[in-house]
């Protein structure tokens, strides 16, 4: 994968109460701070409203990927849509997943958001032959970030 | 002009404008410096003068390039500024997701 962002994080708790935070649309309301209208479905919309401080004019808009019970949750949507006046809808979306393993001591949760579109593997070598007017070290950033380094 | 400033301010329309192999070959012509016409940037190439002119517009449009016009031709040059904004967007969606992940942390292990 060429363009995505990628945390892994391991969570003192079991994989089942990970998974109900993460699915269950009131549970994941609480800490994601967005009120849901209604629960998750694979295939279906999710709308709501974010609760952030500051925030609170943002729409939640997603689409339900995959519920894999207990170990893929999945949605798209746009990323940080976050003005008010611009229609994000005919962008396209990136894809938000969730991975979920058991660990020693817990859970091991993978989330990956890819899709940004950015800068596709096959083109980068030739693409970017860096030049020494002062750009180069812009594009190696953004290829940090895409290749998941962020 | 202010609308071509407004789509370059848009991190969607700058990842769209470079997750195009064409647009990425355009850009990596320009990339030296050098201002080029339509007709170089065509040269050589399978692509004709109308689908150059297509995919320059998309990245004039992102901010990703810059034309003048000189004479008859107009010449076209790389503007880099716009990857130091997808990169801030890039840090930022990141930055979101550590605070989300934070306040999941939180909320399964409390």
């Amino acid at each position: 994968m060429s363009n995505r962002i990628e945390k892994t994080l391991t969570l003192k708790a079991p994989v089942e109460k990970v998974w109900r935070a993460l699915t269950d649309h009131e549970a994941f309301g609480q800490w994601f701070r967005v009120k849901l209208d209604r629960p998750f479905e694979p295939g279906e919309k999710s709308t709501g409203r974010m609760l952030i401080k500051g925030f609170e004019h943002v729409r939640w808009n997603a689409t339900i990927k995959q519920m894999e019970e207990p170990r893929l949750f999945s949605f798209t949507w746009h990323p940080y849509a976050i003005e008010a006046d611009v229609d994000y809808s005919a962008e396209t979306p990136t894809l938000v997943e969730f991975r979920l393993e058991p660990a020693e001591d817990g859970t091991k949760l993978t989330v990956t958001e890819t899709g940004f579109d950015a800068l596709p593997a096959h083109r980068r070598p030739d693409a970017f032959r860096m030049n020494d007017r002062g750009w180069g070290a812009q594009m190696e950033n953004v290829r940090a970030y895409v290749e998941g380094e962020g | 002009m202010s609308k071509a400033r407004d789509e370059a301010a848009d991190p969607a329309a700058i990842f769209a404008a470079l997750g195009d192999g064409t647009r990425l070959s355009l850009l990596e012509k320009l990339s030296d410096g050098e201002a080029l016409s339509i007709a170089k940037l065509s040269a050589g190439t399978r692509l004709t003068r109308q689908a150059v002119t297509k995919h320059l517009h998309v990245l004039e449009g992102a901010g990703l390039v810059t034309s003048a016009r000189i004479g008859r031709e107009s010449l076209y040059s790389f503007a880099p500024a716009p990857l130091g904004a997808a990169r801030t967007y890039l840090e930022s969606v990141s930055a979101q997701w550590d605070d989300a992940l934070g306040r999941l942390k939180d909320f399964v292990e409390r």
